[in-house]
């Protein structure tokens, strides 16, 4: 046996069906071997794609996704992928093929030092040495990208290491101390004691869930239970998605730079504030200092490290948020009446609607694809404007159904890792809500849509220009628009037919909904090519470094900027 | 403040770049690094000090904690500690002084390890406090050049 069958063979153990990946120089040994496997491979058209696939994979199953790229470019190509997927949280396994050992140091063809690459970006990463070692390294890779908080790992093999005979395997199984750093830590019960306490003397108790609560499978229930009988109503990051459902009348919806009113204002008034599987960033918390300053914070986190990193806590807890949830349920269990405090959040304002009648209005279309979703449908976006309006009007009714780049912001994701959802579940119905820019930096992969005749539907919230960007020169920069226009975009119908993918493009309402409606009836995929109002911005707002209540309500309406409740 | 932070980790390539990269990155400042194999050969030990007030120490460690390579991260500031760096210093010396460094330099304890027509080598060991002191009673003569190992750091046992 040679080590790419080793390698294959230990993938297979590990339950991996599929890879996603391109081949190159250094892992044609590799993809030699590939069709004795059971493993099915999906050809991505750039490495970076590869990537953002294997992490969408990872993303909507909780299971390692994992993708192939060869030394040198193909590696580093992977490294925008690593990096989205280190700051979300996800557990993605990277596979690079490297020069032969024997070329290694030398500045050989391809060559790229994946392991300094990939130090600051993977949890951790691997050169292997010698075949012998591999099922051991495949087997403790898996074990680190899952355990404890999740992260992309990488292995880098060098190519005579692929070829080499297989003589005596080594696994000496998982390091011990590993099992000790990355094993569920236990709940430190005073602390979850002095929690309960907080929460049954606050007055204006608030929760806020992140990602953390999406990947501890289980906790939407007990979130749902707890805050419901405790009438405690609930916020969310954007990583929090799909937790709690969003038709609840505790549900505020997301906190942050883009957050709903009564979300943003709750923060500022709460009493105690859970948090819970959040990391207090800086588009969460606005100006730290005086964010939910008010509030007794009661932060839950698996990792240690968070407590006290941007924001500090009144009482960290170290632990895995379901476990934490269960002993809250069942330590506070008592109905309670915060019907006051309710009703002060619930009469803030709302947003007012602006719509200058050039285009499409961005809100009322996400407001009609949210009316398209089932319970199973799984959102992916982008990132830019149209990941914002999306988030605060697109609500996937399940955990692990809201994709997207919250923490390293990596336009161009979306279409990647759309495909890395399809091919997880075929069954279930993917939106693709993207923007021109960001669909313009991975638009190669809509070949991989065709080739599998994946049925994902991309849903174009077309405004001709990097929207984000010109909403911050619009607002901070004295609408000096440099470099975010997008002059020449392509014809999306053309561009969709070039991969026969059908296509339509709206300009009105009118055949808005019979489109979107009609797109998703159907088993193919499709483009709907949005033309949006291009001056449309997303509100509210609050500027990077301003506090949490001093938001923007409308467009460009400076006496807006004021202070809220 | 200065904290001393024991640190024991597997002991292959690649480990001190990801401690010294966590570092960098996240902007904590190494006033010294010391690595070296334990008794185990399979396990090294970092004695890193690092400066920064209680909320950065607490966040270092739990960084270091973190990386899969380190094993166990030990603040030992406040325990009862032996502390060593060791210290060469060339130092200007014709045949009048040389006498008189020799004199200064045995209450120290240091010795001269290396005679020059115009220069001697001392070498010395002993806590921060005692290498400053060593460096100041030789700056009169004129020193031409100082190397200082990283500051170790051991836990004393039980009395």
């Amino acid at each position: 046996m040679l080590g790419a069958e080793l390698l294959l063979k230990s993938l297979e153990e590990q339950g991996v069906e599929l890879v996603f990946g391109i081949p190159g120089g250094s892992v044609i040994p590799l993809y030699d071997v590939l069709k004795k496997s059971s493993i099915k491979h999906i050809l991505t058209k750039h490495e970076q794609g590869a990537a953002h696939a294997a992490d969408g994979y990872a993303r909507v199953t909780g299971k390692p996704g994992v993708c192939f790229a060869t030394s040198g470019p193909g590696g580093t190509n992977l490294i925008t992928g690593l990096a989205t997927a280190q700051m979300d949280s996800s557990p993605v396994i990277a596979i690079t093929g490297q020069v032969a050992s024997s070329f290694i140091g030398k500045d050989s063809f391809q060559e790229a030092d994946m392991l300094g690459l990939s130090h600051p970006v993977t949890k951790y990463s691997y050169l292997v040495r010698d075949a012998n070692d591999i099922p051991g390294i495949v087997e403790e890779a898996f074990f680190i990208a899952t355990q404890g908080r999740p992260g992309p790992v990488l292995i880098d093999i060098p190519k005579d290491v692929f070829t080499q005979k297989v003589t005596e395997v080594r696994n000496p199984g998982v390091r011990k101390h590993l099992l000790e750093k990355l094993k569920k830590p236990e709940l430190d019960f005073t602390q979850v004691e002095k929690a309960v306490e907080a929460l049954k003397k606050a007055k204006k108790p608030l929760i806020i869930v992140g990602g953390g609560v999406n990947n501890s499978e289980g906790s939407n229930r007990l979130l749902q239970d707890f805050a419901m009988k405790n009438e405690i109503p609930v916020s969310q990051t954007l990583m929090g998605k799909g937790v709690f459902p969003a038709d609840h009348p505790l549900f505020l919806g997301m906190v942050g730079m883009h957050g709903t009113i009564e979300a943003n204002w709750a923060m500022q008034n709460c009493d105690c504030l859970l948090a819970v599987g959040m990391r207090f960033d800086d588009r969460v918390t606005g100006r730290v200092e005086q964010f939910a300053s008010k509030a007794k914070v009661i932060h839950v986190d698996i990792d240690a490290a968070e407590h006290n990193k941007n924001r500090a806590s009144d009482i960290p807890i170290v632990g895995d948020s379901k476990d934490f949830l269960e002993v809250l349920c069942e330590k506070l269990w008592a109905s309670r009446n915060n019907k006051e405090w309710l009703r002060s959040i619930l009469i803030q304002n709302p947003v007012e609607k602006v719509n200058f009648g050039r285009g499409l209005d961005p809100e009322g279309v996400m407001n009609l694809i949210n009316s398209l979703l089932d319970d199973d449908t799984v959102v992916v976006t982008d990132v830019g404007q149209h990941q914002m309006w999306a988030a605060l009007f697109v609500h996937p009714k399940k955990p692990r159904s809201f994709i997207t780049s919250g923490g390293l912001g990596t336009m161009g994701f979306g279409l990647p890792a759309a495909i890395g959802v399809q091919m997880a579940y075929p069954d279930k119905k993917v939106v693709l809500i993207t923007g021109d820019g960001s669909l313009q930096m991975n638009l190669q992969e809509l070949a991989v849509i065709k080739q599998w005749n994946l049925p994902i539907k991309i849903f174009l919230i077309n405004n001709g220009s990097l929207g984000m960007v010109r909403q911050w020169q619009e607002l901070f920069f004295q609408e000096n628009y440099a470099e975010t226009i997008l002059e020449v975009g392509p014809d999306w119908e053309k561009l969709a037919g070039a991969y026969n993918i059908k296509a339509k493009t709206l300009y009105e309402n009118r055949e808005l909904k019979e489109t979107l409606h009609s797109s998703m009836a159907n088993r193919e995929p499709w483009l709907v090519d949005i033309k949006v109002d291009p001056g449309a911005n997303v509100f509210p707002m609050v500027p990077a470094g301003c506090s949490l209540d001093q938001m923007y309500r409308s467009w460009k309406n400076e006496a807006h900027v004021s202070s809220i409740g | 403040m200065k904290h001393t932070l024991a640190v024991l980790v597997e002991n292959h390539p690649g480990v001190l770049s990801r401690v010294s990269g966590l570092f960098a990155r996240r902007g904590y400042n190494i006033t010294s690094l010391v690595v070296s194999e334990t008794e185990d050969s399979s396990i090294s030990r970092m004695t890193i000090v690092v400066d920064g007030d209680e909320r950065i120490i607490e966040q270092v460690t739990k960084q270091l904690n973190k990386l899969i390579d380190v094993i166990k991260v030990n603040d030992v500031t406040n325990e009862d500690t032996v502390n060593r760096q060791l210290l060469l210093v060339r130092v200007n010396a014709d045949n009048s002084a040389k006498g008189e460094i020799a004199q200064l330099m045995d209450i120290f304890r240091a010795r001269i390890v290396d005679i020059g027509r115009k220069s001697l080598i001392v070498e010395a060991t002993g806590d921060e406090e005692k290498i400053q002191a060593i460096i100041r009673s030789l700056q009169p003569f004129g020193i031409q050049e100082i190397v200082k190992a990283g500051i170790i750091s051991m836990v004393r046992g039980p009395k």
